[in-house]
């Protein structure tokens, strides 16, 4: 059995079918690209795997357990990890505080009314923050960070709660060409030695060629095409639609 | 009820519904464009009303009301040229306390012109008598409103949607940037959008004289009916406004034939709880897109520092030795000043860190304070058992309206709390029996050992103080962050598990328990309680504190209400008129001084 397996996936906005029957399987320590054009679905599907939108049909099953329709935080609680595609992270803390707060969470203290919160889970923090390469970073405030940097502190977030699967939405957005590959390199460390599940979105071809084990391609919805990086760059229809004859 | 008069009360109703609509569809309008909440939508109702009174003497009846709404829209684009548009930049907070503070200066100004007696106006000239439907009598004129709202629904449908100006009118609602990018000239279209509500407004009031009297306090009571007419119809949405109108008139209505005219806002109450439960954003209404934060740049919190503790410490201890010098005047003063700290600094707890406008606390102090006499006086209770229970009323109160207002947020989010406020008041001004109506209680005095000035002095410096140091130690604990952090981003704070709508219902919940504190030892410092302790400008009080002081300080809040209390205790002697004057301060600091006293002492630094 899979680790992720999602069957028949849609979802419509209005009139628009923004994800239609879309299936895929997800193993542990797999790192998968989901690639397509613009308005292809990609955030869509990312949007329903955490929770932010509910599907109109199809299932998801993480290990086995059911997550379609369940809200962001139940999804985070069964081991989803997410960064998104527009950095979202708290901006009157500091880049620690905002891992200690997912520390706190992941280890159910967010009723406590009394401790000191900026005591706790220091030093799991610092080692994720090391780990996502802004630990310098730690006594700054989220609100005057550079993009690149928010991406990785969001990915320092993303793994306190030791994630099965992690759902990067362009995480190299924004990053110089060397941050890019230490970042993804980061990602398959992950996949290696903790079996995390990694499904990230990419426009970036040699990002994708080089970082991922299988591409999945959507576009306007469907998924198209799927297989290793060589497969698809030998498939005339992906060359067409996507890639072009470059 | 028979036949007939149900088909009498649901004229009634839909007779009622118009000018609810008037109001409504105004401040739904100047919403969609400038994205104001005007709170100052009910004194333009109230004006229209004064104005149409105060002319029919010199013209008669339906020039007066004609002229009337003419002037009001006169008055609206003059506001809204010398005042709102240096507001559109602004935090939403600012806003609102701007067009609060225009509540205060006219009705301090109609109190100036016509006095503090109700006006009662002429009957509408050709429509006097009644007219006989289903064998019970009924009014012509009330007629005559029947159609009103049906035929401006009608010609703002076709001025929206058939001509040039209705285009640039839902541009502008639909992206206010792009509308300017394409060129259309925003600066005259606010204008005259911010005028056509008024006019509507204006029309509004004139045309209930012939129903009821002209009164200083219709400006709160329609503001508070058209917020929750434009909660249930959707905010922005005329057609929403209409239907919602018709749904909570017929209601009322209703409520009344059947014999519950007390429980008129209470059964209001439930309808809109009811749709909100189905329909957060209202009947018609979309989800609205976020809104500004109040505290999108706010620096972190950090933890003060030795030397600031050892000030706050030594301030405690100052206020301590106080009835050592003093056991006149200055300890009445400073007790109240110590219950509206708490009180302000509950207030900044959850519109502060908390993220959500608040414009009803005085709903929990005012709970805490009746809790307290109602306990004291009807049920027997010693003073000592009513001081501690009276506070969990008002904890169960902010429990069961917070539970609606965390499914909101933002502006929505601060009509509905003024809403449920004016609710609460409503409650205690009209069952006399029970809360003593407009008087409100007398007699509640603390026990014995309690009774000298020092002796209570003493216990609310140990009860605001322990409080006010609670809440602030908790904003530094996990359940602060994970407030803050749903207030930064409810997207992320989602994301890594935080329950963002249980986060926030339990602050509400706790600053509701500690404004109840700070209203159960007002009440028995006073003797006596008065629905004024549970009123909106109450509750705007608290938010003029937290303004005052800055609302990104910790301990901005708490100077706020020092300054403010004793500012008040001054004005209220020396003018007549102070509430006007309180009003021109807001206006001055809203306008000059945005970050508050606190950000100007460098209150940053005590953080």
């Amino acid at each position: 059995m899979s680790l992720l397996e999602v069957r028949d996936l849609s979802k419509s906005y209005g009139g628009v079918q923004a994800v239609r029957g879309v299936s895929f399987d997800l193993d542990a320590g797999e790192r998968v690209a989901m690639i397509g054009p613009n308005g292809a679905g990609k955030t869509t599907c990312f949007n329903m795997l955490n929770g932010q939108i509910a599907p109109d049909a199809g299932s998801i099953a993480l290990g086995g357990r059911p997550l379609a329709g369940l809200p962001p935080r139940k999804v985070w609680r069964l081991g989803v990890g997410r960064t998104f595609q527009i950095t979202a992270t708290f901006g009157s803390m500091t880049v620690r505080e905002n891992v200690q707060l997912a520390l706190l969470s992941h280890h159910g203290r967010l009723g406590s009314l009394w401790p000191l919160a900026s005591d706790a889970h220091v030093e799991e923090a610092e080692a994720l923050l090391e780990r996502a390469g802004v630990k310098e970073l730690a006594a700054r405030a989220c609100a005057v960070l550079a993009y690149g940097d928010l991406k990785r502190v969001e990915l320092a977030i993303a793994l306190a709660n030791r994630p099965r699967l992690l759902l990067m939405d362009e995480p190299t957005a924004g990053m110089a060409p060397s941050e890019r590959g230490d970042l993804m390199r980061l990602a398959a460390e992950l996949a290696r030695e903790a079996r995390t599940a990694v499904l990230f979105t990419e426009h970036d071809m040699d990002v994708v060629f080089e970082h991922a084990d299988r591409v999945l391609v959507l576009d306007r919805g469907e998924l198209i095409a799927r297989g290793s990086p060589g497969e698809l760059r030998a498939d005339p229809r992906v060359r067409e639609g996507y890639l072009g004859d470059a | 009820m028979s036949g007939s008069a149900i088909l009498l009360q649901f004229l009634n109703g839909l007779a009622g519904a118009s000018s609810l609509f008037l109001l409504a569809a105004g401040l739904s309008l100047i919403f969609g464009v400038t994205r104001i909440v005007n709170f100052a939508h009910g004194s333009l109702y109230m004006l229209g009303m004064y104005l149409a009174v105060w002319l029919s003497e010199s013209v008669g009846f339906w020039p007066s009301a004609l002229t009337a709404a003419l002037a009001v829209a006169a008055l609206g684009a003059a506001i809204e040229m010398s005042l709102l548009r240096r507001l559109y930049p602004v935090p939403e907070l600012l806003q609102l306390l701007a067009t609060f503070a225009l509540v205060l200066i006219a009705r301090d100004f109609a109190l100036w012109a016509w006095g503090p007696e109700d006006l009662l106006g002429p009957r509408a000239p050709g429509l006097e008598d009644a007219v006989e439907i289903a064998g019970g009598r009924f009014p012509e004129y009330d007629l005559f409103l029947i159609v009103v709202g049906p035929l401006v629904l009608a010609a703002l449908h076709l001025l929206l949607t058939r001509t040039r100006w209705g285009i640039l009118v839902r541009a502008a609602t639909q992206d206010r940037d792009m509308a300017g990018a394409l060129g259309v000239n925003q600066k005259w279209l606010f204008t005259e959008v911010f005028a056509l509500g008024a006019l509507l407004a204006g029309l509004g009031g004139a045309l209930s004289v012939p129903r009821e009297p002209a009164n200083l306090t219709i400006d709160l009571s329609v503001l508070s009916d058209a917020f929750v007419v434009v909660v249930v119809g959707g905010l922005g949405s005329i057609p929403g406004a209409f239907l919602a109108a018709l749904l909570i008139a017929e209601v009322k209505a209703f409520a009344i034939g059947l014999g519950f005219s007390k429980a008129t806002l209470v059964v209001e109450f439930i309808v809109m709880a009811a749709v909100l439960v189905l329909r957060p954003w209202g009947l018609l209404g979309r989800e609205a897109a976020p809104l500004r934060g109040p505290a999108a740049l706010e620096p972190p919190l950090a933890l003060p520092s030795r030397n600031v503790l050892r000030a706050l410490l030594a301030l405690a201890a100052a206020l301590a030795l106080v009835p050592l010098l003093s056991r006149g005047y200055a300890l009445v003063l400073l007790s109240d000043v110590l219950v509206f700290a708490l009180f302000a600094v509950s207030l900044h707890f959850i519109t502060g860190p908390g993220g959500m406008l608040s414009f009803g606390h005085a709903a929990y102090f005012g709970l805490g304070a009746y809790g307290a006499g109602l306990l004291l006086l009807r049920a027997g209770a010693p003073m000592e058992a009513a001081l501690v229970l009276a506070p969990l009323a008002a904890g169960i109160g902010a429990l069961a309206f917070g539970w609606f207002c965390v499914r909101l947020s933002g502006v929505y989010l601060a009509m509905l709390t003024l809403a449920f406020a004016q609710i609460v008041w409503s409650v205690a001004f009209q069952w006399d029996a029970f809360t003593g109506g407009s008087n409100g209680l007398i007699g509640v005095w603390p026990s014995a050992w309690l009774a000298s000035r020092t002796a209570y002095y003493y216990l609310t410096l140990g009860a605001c103080l322990a409080g006010i140091a609670i809440l602030w130690r908790v904003l530094y604990s996990p359940f602060g962050y994970a407030l803050r952090a749903s207030r930064d981003s409810p997207l992320r704070a989602g994301a890594i598990g935080i329950d963002v709508r249980a986060q926030q219902w339990a602050a509400f919940t706790l600053a509701g328990l500690a404004a109840g504190i700070a209203g159960a030892l007002y009440a028995f410092s006073k003797g006596s309680i008065s629905p004024e302790t549970l009123s909106v400008p109450r509750s705007v009080d608290a938010l003029v504190m937290v303004l005052l002081g800055g609302i990104q300080t910790l301990t901005g809040p708490a100077w706020g209400a020092a300054l403010f209390t004793w500012l008040q205790d001054s004005a209220s002697r020396e003018f007549d008129y102070w509430r006007a004057v309180l009003g021109a301060v807001i206006l001055a600091l809203v306008l000059a001084l945005p970050g508050g006293v606190g950000g100007l002492l460098g209150g940053r630094s005590t953080r």
